[in-house]
């Protein structure tokens, strides 16, 4: 789906935002090539909703530069943001309309959109995310997740190059979750980019091509999924009834970190070609009884630049 | 097929269209919003009962002068026309401005309390254009809230007491039609006063996300400047404040009418909507919505 050649669809250069003394977001080089499905990932507190208040021109970038579709922002909101589609830090709408005057209300203040085509679209909008039965009832009766479901369909009132989905799935429940993920890749397939943070890994994980990490305001890792998943360390792992031996091969070789128990040696393999390993163990005579690479699992690689337990960064 | 093939595409047209031409459909999603909210009808309903109750309590027993602001009151059973000036006089000072001060103090600050304001500016409205179309609601609101309140006071007025020819203020008379004309005509200045109080809501609603505390920063503002005004040794503060002129719909109900406080009084408000807009927009343009 991404085409190495259209600009990106997110671009930032160094974008900044400090509130009061505390850096929020910190120098982040944010890169959303068209057509990706870009999982824009960090614990609760990372950056990750301020981002994407720049990115929409809702705040201002204490530094740096940010770019919707090539255009550059906030001064040419007026020409980018009618081809994106948002959802930002949950859903807010107005309690006493229902949610079909909800939409309808953002759909007149759109001056991109066809007043004769506005019933039309409210419909295909509430439709999609599966609220009809619900669209003449009032805002404030409705639970989280139906909150959360008409937030998507403002998102999708008008046709969207791109869209940036802020937890869309925060509120759901495991089905409501699966539909999110089965419509971003309908819209991922009918050409839409989209950008999906998340606090949870496993929701976005399945349909991302893309990566990017936040931790404490920082991008720390971004790529696509195969390229985050080889930035991990891979570690050979050797079975054999002379682990001392392999070890001295193994470090030789230029692994490091290399452990030795009683039926095995393990080393991490850095620069070194996989392939290289069993040759070497077999050219200095060690039996080798099995190999394995171990690659870390996106999860382990998540925790590993985001580091673990409950506390909000920040 | 994906958007990326198609890179003529123009900058300004989303699914082929280009941008519509101006019109007043979201000021009309915004009238819609105010006027169907049950508060505010509740607000326009206690409006609109003043007059009335006016009226009923005047037909019922022997009117007394009031001793502030112009004299309408002793004169209601004489003409009906009158009813609609004595319940604007008692309405000016709290409850017209109170219910413009909801409405304005509502405008921003409600709609980041709810946190629609970072969707609409997401659709993308632009910041100007969102005060430019929450300025005009208000306008539009206080000039209903008042052409109300002086509409139900000529029809409970003219039911109850007499039409035909009316008695001045400066004691001579003209006929009906003059007469209602010096009505409507008071009604149409007083509502450019309350469109001026408006922009004053607008810009402290700019200034919080609370629009309860909007509303209330307005209403103390325009108390504080009727105790102003009242102050003997502050009288060089009074022609500066917005409220020193309001009474000043009285002078159309003279012969000759008496035109210097009318021409000043809207020099006032047309100074107080320009400043405290532009005092909106200097505050609003550049804040970081992070509500």
């Amino acid at each position: 789906m991404s085409d190495p050649t259209a600009p990106a669809a997110v671009r930032t250069t160094g974008l900044s935002k400090a509130f009061g003394h505390h850096l929020a977001v910190d120098a982040i080089d944010l890169q959303v090539p068209t057509g990706s499905v870009y999982g824009f990932l960090g614990p609760n507190g990372s950056g990750k909703t301020t981002t994407i208040r720049m990115l929409l021109g809702l705040v201002r970038p204490t530094s740096g530069r940010q770019e919707l579709l090539g255009l550059p922002m906030p001064d040419q909101a007026g020409h980018a943001l009618p081809r994106v589609g948002s959802l930002v830090e949950g859903p807010a709408f107005h309690p006493y309309l229902s949610g079909r005057a909800n939409l309808a209300r953002l759909d007149a203040a759109d001056r991109y959109s066809d007043p004769a085509t506005s019933r039309k679209r409210v419909g295909a909008a509430l439709d999609r995310v599966g609220l009809m039965v619900a669209a003449g009832k009032r805002y404030r009766v409705y639970s989280l997740g139906m909150r959360q479901r008409l937030a998507i369909a403002a998102a999708l009132l008008m046709p969207r190059e791109l869209l940036i989905l802020d937890e869309p799935t925060n509120g759901l429940d495991p089905q409501g979750t699966r539909e999110v993920r089965n419509l971003i890749s309908s819209l991922s397939a009918g050409g839409t980019t989209v950008l999906v943070s998340s606090h949870l890994l496993s929701e976005v994980e399945q349909i991302c091509t893309h990566v990017g990490v936040m931790n404490a305001g920082k991008l720390v890792a971004q790529g696509t999924v195969a390229e985050i998943r080889l930035g991990g360390t891979q570690r050979a792992r050797v079975e054999t009834d002379q682990p001392a031996a392999a070890g001295r091969v193994l470090v030789d070789l230029g692994l490091t970190e290399v452990r030795t128990d009683q039926g095995s040696a393990v080393g991490t393999l850095g620069e070194v070609a996989p392939e290289k390993i069993v040759p070497a163990l077999v050219h200095a005579g060690i039996p080798v009884l099995g190999y394995a690479v171990d690659r870390p699992s996106l999860e382990d690689l998540f925790v590993a630049l985001t580091g673990e337990g409950f506390d909000v960064s920040g | 097929m994906s958007a990326a093939e198609s890179p003529a595409v123009d900058r300004a047209t989303v699914g082929g269209r280009g941008p519509n031409r101006p019109s007043t459909r979201f000021l009309r999603s915004e009238l819609r919003i105010i006027f169907g909210r049950r508060r505010n009808l509740a607000g326009l309903v206690v409006l609109a009962a003043v007059p009335i109750v006016l009226a009923i309590a005047v037909k019922a027993s022997t009117p007394r002068g009031g001793n502030d602001g112009p004299d309408f009151f002793g004169s209601i059973t004489g003409n009906g026309l009158f009813v609609p000036l004595a319940a604007l006089t008692i309405e000016m000072t709290l409850f017209l401005p109170l219910a413009v001060a909801t409405i304005s103090g509502d405008a921003i600050a409600g709609e980041a309390n709810l946190g629609t304001l970072r969707y609409l500016l997401a659709v993308p409205v632009s910041r100007t254009r969102l005060l430019a179309v929450k300025y005009a609601a208000i306008v539009i609101f206080a000039v209903l809230a008042t052409f109300l309140v002086s509409l139900v006071g000529i029809l409970i007025g003219l039911s109850l007491f007499h039409g035909g020819n009316m008695t001045l203020l400066s004691g001579s008379q003209v006929g009906f039609n003059d007469g209602l004309l010096r009505v409507l005509g008071a009604t149409i200045y007083l509502s450019v006063q309350f469109a001026a109080l408006g922009a004053i809501g607008l810009f402290i609603s700019t200034l919080t996300e609370q629009p309860i505390a909007a509303t209330i920063a307005a209403v103390v503002l325009t108390v504080t400047m009727f105790i102003l005004d009242s102050i003997p040794q502050l009288s060089w503060l009074g022609p500066w404040l917005l409220t020193h002129w309001w009474s000043s719909f009285g002078d159309l109900l003279r012969a000759p009418v008496a035109w210097d406080g009318i021409q000043r009084g809207l020099i006032s408000a047309g100074a107080y909507a320009t400043v405290f807009w532009l005092a909106s927009w200097a505050r609003f343009a550049g804040k970081d919505v992070t509500s």
